[in-house]
């Protein structure tokens, strides 16, 4: 493939996946901590606490991404102000990553909450009946089998986050799908080249992060 | 005082789920060291009686007494209570991340505060009294019913509890594996273990209980020995409930 021996259009290639790859972790780290605090909200005793849960899951999980993050670009940004960063790229990367993140993490909470509901509630009540405190039975009985059963569907929220980083390409961030419409556009007579090189590069590496989260289900699977 | 107070006491207890009225005026001792087995029809309100004595049912009305004190409505003093009343359940309920070893030791740790080294010894001692002491090691899904039904015994027993409580703990079980759980239940009563025991083991009820208790829709009908009730029941809901069970 000829556009690979370029060394402009190689480093764009590298530049585009790095966008991602930045989008992609920082994106996955806020969502997760977005999400376990919204599922905590979610089974919370405390009514306006699961009513906000349930808003936020409503809200964003119900909504498409692509107005998610145009709302971050024209709403938080252009008309109310909320700026990260004087360039223009990083501005654009924080907005980006506030938009995956209230989406994502609304998908996380709900993986979290359904771990949280897969705890058979006679083990629940087998615990409290030792005399355990609420918070000891969450801490010791409830959360480390669910967590261990949101393995799985944590890995499919990951690869649709890394997939999904590429809508912040609407907002100027030159990420993988940017670089590759750039590219299509120089080299008019290579498309089905550039998009093989692209999706493979997603791929590739997503495909074994699918295996290893099933590997990790399977092997910290709790069995009933 | 001249006469020693029962150990748990339920007083005029009244419950509602939504319109059911599922426990109706129940007043009923069990005196230390006493074996009451709760009788009934399915949908009597027995299990709801078992499960309210350590709260894991709220009553609306009543009281209910355990060791002279009134059942605290929730929190630490709720737990604490707790933690001196044992409770075994129809599915086990064995925490299914834990091995056999760790789900006898948690409450001693967690909950009494024992030394991890005295807590897995006296698991160790109760398993082998149960009979699964080889199998320690194992997680719950490993175990036969009849087995893990045994380790939750064990469990309970690890918080050396003043009364014991059995909801239906037989079944679930295999026939071939009653008998084992039973026998260790046999046990604990020839040692004097103050049991409240939900059940359709006539047997059991027969041979081990000092009381029956009948409940019929959510009613306290009749109480006696076991010879007396099964011998000659004096209501004719009971009359038409061993008439159904023992005919076969």
């Amino acid at each position: 493939m000829d556009i690979l021996s370029d060394s402009a259009d190689m480093s764009a290639y590298v530049d585009g996946f790095m966008w991602v790859l930045r989008l992609t972790i920082t994106s996955a780290i806020a969502s997760f901590i977005l999400g376990v605090i919204l599922a905590g909200f979610r089974v919370s005793p405390i009514p306006v606490l699961r009513g906000i849960g349930f808003l936020w899951v409503s809200a964003f999980r119900n909504t498409p991404l692509t107005l998610i993050i145009f709302f971050c670009y024209f709403a938080l940004y252009s008309t109310f102000g909320l700026k990260f960063s004087g360039n223009i790229t990083i501005n654009n990367f924080w907005l980006g990553v506030v938009g995956l993140s209230v989406y994502t993490a609304s998908f996380v909470c709900e993986a979290i909450r359904s771990g949280i509901n897969s705890v058979p509630v006679g083990q629940v009540e087998a615990a409290r009946a030792l005399g355990l405190t609420f918070m000891q039975v969450l801490r010791l009985v409830i959360l480390p089998q669910a967590i261990r059963s949101t393995i799985g569907p944590m890995g499919s929220v990951l690869i649709a986050l890394a997939k999904n980083t590429t809508i912040v390409g609407t907002i100027g961030v030159i990420e993988a799908s940017s670089v590759m419409k750039g590219l299509i556009n120089d080299h008019g007579d290579q498309v089905i080249p550039i998009f093989v090189l692209f999706a493979g590069t997603f791929a590739v590496v997503l495909i074994p992060t699918g295996y290893l989260f099933g590997w990790l289900s399977n092997r910290y699977e709790v069995k009933r | 005082m001249a006469e020693q107070q029962a150990l748990i006491e339920i007083d005029h207890v009244n419950k509602w789920f939504g319109e059911l009225h599922v426990l109706k005026d129940i007043t009923l001792n069990i005196e230390r060291g006493e074996v009451v087995v709760l009788l009934g029809p399915s949908g009597s309100g027995k299990s709801t009686l078992c499960r309210s004595i350590n709260r894991l049912e709220t009553i609306n009305d009543g009281e209910i007494r355990f060791d002279g004190q009134p059942l605290p409505a929730e929190g630490r003093s709720l737990a604490k209570l707790r933690a001196d009343v044992g409770m075994v359940f129809q599915s086990f309920n064995l925490f299914a991340h834990k091995t056999i070893l760790e789900n006898v030791t948690l409450g001693p740790i967690k909950v009494r505060k024992d030394k991890p080294a005295a807590a897995k010894e006296q698991a160790m001692a109760l398993l082998k009294r149960v009979g699964i002491d080889s199998q320690a090691n194992k997680y719950p899904a490993q175990l036969s019913g009849g087995q893990q039904q045994r380790v939750a015994i064990a469990r309970a027993l690890a918080m050396r509890p003043k009364a014991m409580l059995f909801d239906e703990p037989t079944s679930a079980l295999d026939p071939e594996m009653v008998g084992e759980v039973l026998d260790v239940m046999v046990s604990l009563a020839e040692e004097g273990m103050t049991m409240v025991c939900v059940t359709h083991e006539m047997g059991f009820a027969r041979s081990v209980a000092n009381r029956v208790a009948f409940l019929a829709d959510g009613q306290l009908v009749e109480q006696a020995t076991p010879e007396e009730f099964f011998a000659d029941p004096k209501s004719d809901r009971a009359r038409d409930f061993l008439a159904k069970i023992l005919t076969h």
